[in-house]
């Protein structure tokens, strides 16, 4: 039980990465809040953990907006009465297209989602886990921040901002004993996919985006989770500002 | 137990971090090969695990010397059947002091000790890991490879080495299962940090953790977790991956 005791809050928990790591934590004995935009499938993961025993509860957050990402953190002080972790793993994808092909409305929420989201939750979340002495915070980047590729230019710069947020919180927190860690996922078995692909994903486009992976195969939820756990683990107290690439050899 | 039936070789591993990442693995189940080039520090850390019902045996090793690494590598094969993870973690600093000050002899050391051992561990362990269908290599690397700072640099260069082989044998070993990964340390209180400096002054200590953001050295036992989790199948999709353990000093 590498977390027992701790309180953690996971966005865009309902599936994939958030969903996984949700799961992972209850295992170790975390509290988790489970936010997602879709209620149901965040009721549906929380009901499992807690029919593993598990601690959890769902709320539907949108963690665009300030009102939506404090109530999710009071949840969590509500509910368990404190706040450690929190996993800004909630995203939103470019579908691939050419650069120029991307409407206003799109690049905004691209933005949106997986930037502005660290801001709310660095106003709501930081001044708890200040006051209570220390905590983690793990953002979900993406190998796209290092190894930019064609066709999903606003969305690697999204994960570009994250990763230098991430490195910027993370020596702005220390000396108040916040950890700010990031995870670089490849490409995963999860919702997204399609969208990185630019649509139905045929077998000729998984293979060749396998043929990019050394270890010859897509991200699975499960890797992003483990790495998840050892961030927010005492076994990495004294790692910050570190953007891990969890991608199989690919941003070699 | 997250390394329980695993076999370990760890070099360095008499003393700071080798010593505290042989003890690690131990806990966790695995045999370990605790190889030094100070036979009777390697011998007391073995002992000290038998002692708490770990398995390890101690062996003396340059690792500089093709024949050592061999010698320890078949020591883990003969003790406990296989070999499924090699640690590169022997390391000796540099003298601080200025670049043109450094003698040959210190320089050929310097990367004889941190850089070809690296390609002695990879002719006879490589081999070893293949045969038991994949394996893992963890190289003690330093954050002076991405971040070199005067007075060091020689030792900068070859931890910039190992960083880049580091990423080179992950590609090349990954169809065979092999996952290579390195840690780059910060600082810390282990017998190398005063080879580099002589004596830490408090003033020294100081100045040191001013430039690192969680306000303190890096303790072996940092190290030892860090290297849990990448030999662990936790990180079964990591390679190729250089790990910052240094409290944001790289930032």
């Amino acid at each position: 039980m590498r977390l027992k005791g701790k309180v953690a809050v996971v966005t865009g928990a309902g599936s994939g990465f958030g969903e996984a790591i949700a799961r992972l934590y209850a295992e170790e004995g975390a509290a988790v809040v489970i936010d997602d935009l879709d209620e149901t499938a965040a009721k549906r993961v929380a009901d499992t953990i807690l029919q593993q025993g598990g601690k959890a509860v769902a709320i539907r957050a949108d963690v665009t907006k300030s009102a939506d990402t404090k109530a999710m953190v009071d949840r969590a002080l509500a509910s368990f009465g404190r706040l450690d972790i929190l996993v800004n793993n909630a995203g939103f994808p470019q579908r691939n297209q050419p650069m120029t092909g991307v409407s206003e409305q799109d690049f905004d929420r691209i933005f949106a989602v997986n930037v502005k989201s660290i801001y709310w939750a660095a106003i709501h979340a930081v001044p708890v886990m200040k006051k209570q002495g220390g905590g983690v915070i793990i953002n979900t980047a993406s190998t796209a921040a290092g190894r930019p590729r064609p066709g999903l230019t606003w969305y690697n710069g999204s994960k570009g901002a994250v990763v230098t947020i991430t490195r910027s919180m993370a020596v702005e927190l220390a000396p108040d004993k916040i950890r700010v860690n990031a995870i670089n996922p490849v490409a995963g078995e999860t919702p997204m996919l399609s969208e990185f692909m630019g649509g139905a994903v045929t077998p000729e486009m998984r293979a060749r985006f396998v043929a990019t992976v050394p270890l010859g195969r897509l991200s699975q939820p499960l890797d992003i989770a483990n790495a998840a756990l050892f961030l927010a683990s005492e076994d990495a107290a004294f790692l910050t500002g570190v953007c891990l690439d969890v991608d199989g050899g690919r941003s070699v | 137990m997250r390394l329980k039936d695993k076999v370990a070789v760890v070099t360095g591993a008499a003393s700071g971090f080798g010593e505290a990442i042989a003890r690690r693995f131990a806990g966790e189940g695995a045999s370990v090969v605790v190889s030094d080039v100070n036979a009777a520090g390697a011998k007391g850390v073995a002992e000290s695990i038998a002692a708490k019902g770990g398995k390890a045996i101690a062996l003396s090793t340059d690792v500089t010397k093709s024949a050592d690494v061999k010698a320890a590598v078949d020591r883990a094969v003969s003790s406990f059947g296989r070999l499924d993870i090699m640690v590169n973690n022997a390391g000796v600093p540099q003298r601080y002091g200025p670049m043109a000050e450094t003698n040959e002899a210190m320089f050929d050391r310097v990367f004889a000790v941190n850089v070809k051992s690296i390609y002695w561990s990879a002719i006879h362990a490589v081999p070893l890991l293949r045969r038991g269908g994949g394996g893992v290599i963890i190289n003690t690397v330093s954050n002076a490879a991405a971040r070199p700072r005067p007075g060091l640099t020689w030792y900068n260069g070859s931890k910039g080495a190992v960083a880049t082989i580091t990423r080179s044998m992950a590609v090349e070993l990954a169809p065979d299962k092999i996952r290579v990964n390195g840690i780059n340390p910060t600082a810390a209180d282990t017998p190398m940090l005063t080879e580099e400096f002589g004596a830490i002054t408090p003033e020294l200590r100081a100045k040191f953790i001013a430039g690192i953001p969680l306000g303190r050295f890096c303790e072996p036992i940092d190290i030892a977790n860090a290297a849990l989790f990448l030999v662990s199948e936790e990180a079964r999709f990591l390679t190729g991956v250089l790990l910052d353990v240094d409290g944001g000093r790289s930032v």
